[in-house]
């Protein structure tokens, strides 16, 4: 044993003078300081999160009015004019006070527990052919846009990073966790 | 009359002919057909899902080619070189890795499965899949080589606060999901090689995440970009399309695990057997929950069940191919597979579920169903949906 604790001893003592001992962490384990460090600036350029109390939500402000305008040149042709949906296209508009009826109908308006979902979805990934083309003035407009339609927002209202958190959407409390395994054998 | 030494009659024209020349990248052979399938028709081409020809695969790895798709906005083409993992948010230390210094970093190599959220949802809903690929074809298995996930937050260092880690690719969707801190220190993998190479492009290339055993859409393909956040970030997918409609009209969210399931792939839907006598029953079986304790096999549409072998090794959040020697005796017949995981959670029936779960769908219809799957097969053999 007195052996065995010696031979350890020398083999620790041997790999440290051979090579620089890797920083530790807290828990001990190797950190091995590959990355290259992320600016500030790196970061803003990539970042483009949005959390459901706003953090991340960019400068720039809009309308249902101006949304319109955006709704109708970049929008419609998939979603309808009225944001009713077509085909494969998802409808937008509608169906609040359908989803414990038999036939639910699953909009922004009806389902999507948070609006910041909107405004981050539109622009990250819309419109689906050229994404990325929208101003963030264009993202709150068209965001605007749809809460109003579904009576969600008063007419008029101006979002901004402000005002867009503060938003309460019809379904927010329509969610539960995970209860699985839920069924029986 | 000089005699040949072998009658031409007797050797094959392979026999007689020099074969092909090498090649630097190999195909499979001509005589192949295997393939995935998705609908020709389609008002967004780019985008949608293909399924993985089940029916056609030996053993548990999935090969890359025919491994099923599922991607919102098109396959995008990254090159690698320039390529970089970008890391910040409540970390001590934001970084950005390139792929070659990801690959300095300490390597693991897994064998999971992935399987779509919506996997089989169209059984929930009772469209029954005539053919197994139709049926269950979004559920694939390769093995998967990266770097750990808790090695890259190790390296940036988490702050107290830290608890999800939003995950974005690359494509043009930037689809983007958030992951529960516990899940991604337990086993996620960032990941660069599937199969012995590089991911294939539909499978992320270069880099992507993999969330052994959660539903496929965390799985963010094409990865550019983790922030370490102390709340989900609430994205499309987790707010709206990945959750699941309950009768009262309230829904589930969050719902990650895609529970123990199986599936017999031979005989399976659209196939013919060719005459009564000993045949070989064969599936596939997986759990997210971790491994595959049993199968069960009924030939009796469930009324008696025989226990069938498990090819080894049985891994964690893999598929397990799982076989039965059978005696067809030419009579009609059902066949059913259900499955048991380390957790001791059995495979329930479609009934089950619709019980537990009823017929409302989300967003994108029915999600986490494994139900069990029965096959038919006729007198004439034809093996049928029930």
């Amino acid at each position: 044993m007195f052996r065995g604790r010696t031979f350890l001893l020398f083999l620790v003592a041997t790999v440290a003078a051979a090579d620089p001992a890797p920083q530790s962490s807290i828990d001990g384990a190797i950190r091995y300081g590959l990355g290259e460090p992320l600016t500030t600036d790196q970061i803003a350029a990539l970042n483009i999160s949005v959390l459901p109390n706003g953090e991340g939500l960019p400068e720039g402000k809009g309308s249902a009015r101006e949304g319109a305008t955006v709704y109708a040149t970049h929008c419609a042709a998939c979603h309808g004019d009225e944001g009713e949906g077509r085909g494969d296209f998802v409808a937008l508009v509608g169906g609040q006070g359908t989803l414990s009826s038999t036939q639910p109908v699953l909009t922004v308006g009806s389902y999507w527990p948070t609006a910041t979902t909107a405004f981050d979805y539109i622009r990250r990934a819309m419109p689906y052919t050229t994404p990325g083309v929208l101003t963030a003035d264009e993202v709150y407009a068209v965001t605007a846009w749809i809460l109003e339609k579904n009576q969600i927002i008063a007419p008029g209202t101006v979002l901004d990073r402000r005002t867009l958190p503060k938003v309460r959407m019809p379904n927010k409390d329509g969610f539960l966790p995970d209860p699985r395994p839920d069924v029986a054998r | 009359m000089a005699i040949a030494a072998i009658p031409a009659a007797v050797s094959a024209e392979e026999m007689r002919t020099l074969g092909a020349a090498r090649r630097e990248y190999g195909e499979r052979s001509q005589f192949e057909r295997s393939a995935r399938l998705f609908p020709p028709a389609s008002s967004t081409p780019m985008t949608g899902a293909s399924r993985s020809p089940l029916q056609d695969q030996f053993g548990i790895i999935t090969p890359s080619a025919l491994h099923f798709e599922r991607h919102h906005s098109g396959v995008p083409t990254i090159d690698p070189a320039t390529h970089e993992l970008a890391i910040h948010g409540l970390v001590e230390r934001p970084q950005r890795f390139t792929m070659s210094l990801l690959k300095r970093l300490p390597s693991v190599s897994r064998i999971h499965f992935i399987e779509c959220g919506g996997n089989a949802g169209r059984e929930h809903r009772g469209n029954s899949g005539a053919t197994v690929q139709q049926s269950h074809g979004l559920v694939s298995c390769s093995e998967w080589t990266g770097v750990r996930l808790s090695t890259l937050l190790r390296e940036v260092g988490l702050k107290p606060a830290a608890r999800w880690v939003l995950a974005e690719g690359a494509d043009a969707s930037r689809h983007a999901r958030s992951i529960p801190l516990a899940k991604a220190l337990e086993d996620v993998l960032v990941a660069y090689g599937q199969n012995g190479e590089a991911l294939r492009p539909e499978q992320g290339y270069p880099l992507r995440l993999l969330v052994p055993g959660w539903e496929g859409n965390v799985s963010v393909k094409w990865l550019h970009r983790l922030h370490v956040i102390d709340q989900p970030m609430m994205t499309r997918d987790e707010a709206a399309s990945y959750t699941d409609l309950m009768p009262d009209g309230k829904a589930r969210a969050f719902s990650f695990e895609m529970e123990s399931n199986s599936v017999i792939t031979s005989p399976s839907g659209g196939q013919q057997v060719e005459g009564r006598g000993w045949l070989e029953i064969s599936g596939l079986a997986w759990s997210g929950r971790g491994r595959i304790e049993q199968v069960d096999v009924s030939t009796d549409g469930g009324r008696t069940w025989r226990q069938a072998e498990l090819q080894a090794p049985v891994l964690s959040k893999a598929f397990t191919r799982f076989r039965l020697p059978w005696r067809w005796d030419g009579q009609e017949a059902v066949l059913v597979s259900r499955s048991r995981d380390e957790t001791g959670y059995v495979q329930p029936t479609r009934e089950a579920i619709v019980a537990a779960r009823g017929m409302k769908e989300g967003p994108d219809g029915f999600n986490h169903y494994n139900g069990m799957k029965p096959w038919k097969i006729t007198r004439e053999g034809m093996v049928t949906h029930v």
